[in-house]
């Protein structure tokens, strides 16, 4: 579907706020959106809300071989996903741009600065190695993906747990998750994205923009730091020209969110372990509010199936017997067999156009199924008889055509071939197009002289 | 992953049976024709009192973009919908005489492929069978599923999370629709709403849709082997499951709808 595009009225109002300080939400200037985080049953999933941008977040993993350049590392893979149903102008060929510049910021912060450890992921140098795939989905648009990704992707990796590995000379031992409680991952340090809007070339700027900000800003600048006030990655897209004291000023305000954020996720990280370890409910279901109108949960419902018997049975009961399908295979030649009679030709006498099939040759070739369908014949025996019914049937069918004294009426192509054979029954009238001679032919045999044709070739 | 014809399943039976009649019979083909007749007699035992579903919950509205929105969970599977329409449609996807439904169905973890497609195409079948597109022409309806955990039933939570979607997008359907998973065992043993494990270790897996009128099937979508009663008796037993899923839906909106 089309973006909407966004009317003039409603991009002033918003710029004019932004002057006087004002946001449409009531948050400041620095304020970030309620960062709600949900963990899943499975380890490894996630859902990560920042206001309204939801973040579905997913990590699996997987032994291969490695690179062939890394030998000792583990495999890294990230896939940012802009799923449908998060904005309507998502469609499969429409976003490739912003896609593509996702990935690759959610790649520099995640892969280069090296916050997983990659030579732990290794199970034999050069021929096994963990690959971990971490796939995350964007749900609804509300402005800020990269914020949320990034903070997904984290929270999903340091959630995850890998199975247990064990090497033993050259054996390798695969522990499942009940033999062995698998193994989080080594983590380093957690980097987070920060986005910073621009507006008016500059000269205002706010955190962590929703859709409506997002769209008419000038510029974004996205820093992705740790808690130890370590830079990760950079980035300023938008063609905005920046100060040095300003991107200064920047990369504080991103220390502090980084420093509160992080602590956000370490505090649910925490909970979730305590939850699993009590052996309390958790996963989706757990943190669907219950307060909401709009929630309802309903708990195991058992079923009365005791009387399904006594229905189907009824159901057989009434119901028609399947009708048995007859097949009896005509054999015309080795190679080439019929099933059924076909439906009549309704083509017209064309020359040159009809299908011998379609004649009920019921007369003409051997019925083999008496000797075909019974269990009991061995194999050698239908072998042969196969062989003396295809002789039959070429003599047969060269005995007919000598006897057929077909009458050619005359050699023009456009009038009506027809052929008088007055002692065979009329096997099927075919519909016939317009022709000066039909009262005279009860029965029309334009095959036969196919035949004979055939015969002599 | 239809399967055949039930006719085999009734053939089979039969010359096992002709043959232990004809000759001595040998120990194993006894037992098989025991089992045999017993399933065509007296039809497989169900799990009696352990028949049931699992914990139930759905949130509706919970996305702000798409026209309507829920979130189903039936155990641990949970399903995402969203649904956009009636919308605009592309030229070359328009019917002049009623709404395009698409369906979208994303997998959690790797790239869609052929399981996705297939599921997609059976589940934009039932909603055609129940969404009143003559009312909408030249439009789309495009409905858009997440898969945010399987634990087995995954097709039947599709269903349910597409048709509470449906309802709070608004969109006019002539019934709702909802989807129940049988999964039959190798002792015959009925289990309805089956985990995953239940599903890799049955012999025959059934989804039906069913609808809300009349409890008429559908859709349904099999994989494995069984014979034709079993087939009725896991219908029966959908239909009966199906009332209580048509109980949670009216229960859920009618706490969100009721002015109380």
């Amino acid at each position: 579907m089309k973006e909407t595009p966004l009317s003039n009225c409603e991009r002033r109002f918003l710029l004019r706020a932004i002057e006087e300080k004002k946001r449409l939400d009531g948050r400041q200037t620095y304020d970030y959106r309620n960062i709600r985080i949900s963990f899943g049953t499975d380890y490894g999933c996630c859902v990560v809300e920042l206001g309204k941008t939801r973040v579905l977040g997913q990590v699996s993993c997987e032994l291969v071989s490695p690179k062939l350049n890394r030998a000792t590392e583990g495999i890294l893979f990230f896939n940012l996903e802009l799923s449908q149903m998060a904005a309507p102008a998502f469609e499969p060929g429409r976003q490739s741009d912003l896609l593509v510049k996702l990935n690759r910021l959610l790649e520099r912060c995640l892969r280069n600065s090296k916050c997983i450890d990659t030579e732990s992921l290794c199970v034999v140098a050069g021929e096994k190695v963990w690959q971990i795939r971490v796939d995350l989905h964007l749900l609804n648009h509300d402005g800020n993906i990269i914020d949320a990704a990034s903070i997904a992707a984290i929270v999903a990796l340091c959630h995850f747990r890998r199975p247990d590995v064990s090497v033993q000379g050259d054996e390798i031992t695969l522990y499942t998750p009940e033999e062995r409680d698998p193994v989080p991952l080594s983590i380093h340090h957690m980097p987070i994205c920060v986005s910073f809007a621009f507006f008016q070339q500059g000269t205002y700027l706010l955190v962590d923009p929703n859709e409506r900000e997002e769209r008419v800003m000038d510029g974004l600048l996205v820093i992705a730091m740790n808690k130890h006030r370590e830079i990760c990655t950079i980035q300023s897209s938008g063609g905005i020209m920046l100060l040095k004291d300003q991107v200064l000023r920047c990369s504080k305000i991103a220390g502090v969110k980084v420093a509160e954020i992080t602590e956000l996720i370490l505090k649910a990280l925490e909970n979730d372990q305590k939850v699993r370890k009590e052996g309390g409910k958790f996963g989706f279901a757990e943190s669907i509010a219950n307060q909401r109108i709009t929630a309802f949960k309903m708990e195991k419902a058992p079923i009365d199936t005791s009387d399904v018997e006594e229905k189907a049975e009824e159901i057989i009961a009434e119901a028609e017997p399947p009708s048995e399908v007859v097949s009896t295979p005509v054999l015309w030649t080795p190679g080439t067999a019929q099933i059924g009679e076909g439906v009549e030709n309704s083509w017209g006498d064309l020359e040159d156009s009809e299908k011998e099939d379609d004649e009920g040759g019921g007369d003409e070739a051997i019925i083999l199924d008496s000797i075909k369908m019974d269990t009991g014949v061995e194999v050698s025996d239908i072998g042969s008889q196969e062989q003396k019914s295809y002789k039959e049937l070429g003599t047969r069918l060269a005995e007919k055509t000598e006897g057929d004294a077909p009458i050619i009426l005359s050699d023009s192509e456009e009038e009506e071939m027809i052929i008088l054979e007055p002692d065979k029954n009329p096997k099927k009238i075919r519909t016939q197009t317009t022709s000066a001679k039909q009262e005279k032919a009860p029965s029309k045999k334009p095959v036969k002289r196919r035949k004979k044709k055939r015969a002599a070739n | 992953m239809v399967t055949q014809s039930v006719r085999s399943a009734r053939g089979r039976a039969e010359v096992i049976i002709a043959a232990t009649r004809g000759v001595g019979a040998m120990e194993e083909e006894m037992h098989t024709d025991a089992k045999i007749r017993a399933e065509i007699g007296t039809g497989c035992s169900p799990r009696g009192p352990g028949c049931s579903l699992r914990h139930f919950a759905c949130e509706q509205n919970l996305l702000s973009r798409p026209d309507g929105s829920a979130s189903f969970l039936q155990g641990d599977t949970s399903v995402l919908a969203g649904v956009y329409g009636p919308a605009e449609v592309k030229v070359s996807k328009e019917i002049f005489n009623k709404a395009t439904l698409e369906v979208i169905l994303r997998p959690k973890i790797g790239l869609p492929g052929v399981a996705e497609k297939s599921r997609e195409r059976l589940i934009r079948n039932t909603c055609e069978a129940v969404v009143l597109g003559t009312l909408h022409p030249r439009t789309s309806i495009t409905v858009v599923l997440q898969v945010v955990s399987d634990a087995g039933s995954l097709l039947a939570c599709c269903l349910n999370a597409a048709c509470m979607a449906l309802v709070d997008a608004g969109v006019p359907m002539r019934a709702l629709f909802c989807g129940v998973t049988c999964a039959l065992d190798s002792d015959g043993t009925l289990v309805l709403d089956p985990t995953s494990k239940q599903e890799k270790e049955a012999r025959a897996v059934l989804t039906f849709a069913l609808d809300s009128v009349e409890r008429k099937l559908l859709m349904s979508s099999t994989k494995g082997l069984y014979s034709d009663s079993e087939l009725q008796q896991c219908l029966a037993a959908a239909q009966a499951a199906s009332q209580h899923v048509f109980r949670f839906y009216r229960e859920s909106l009618q706490r969100r709808y009721s002015k109380s």
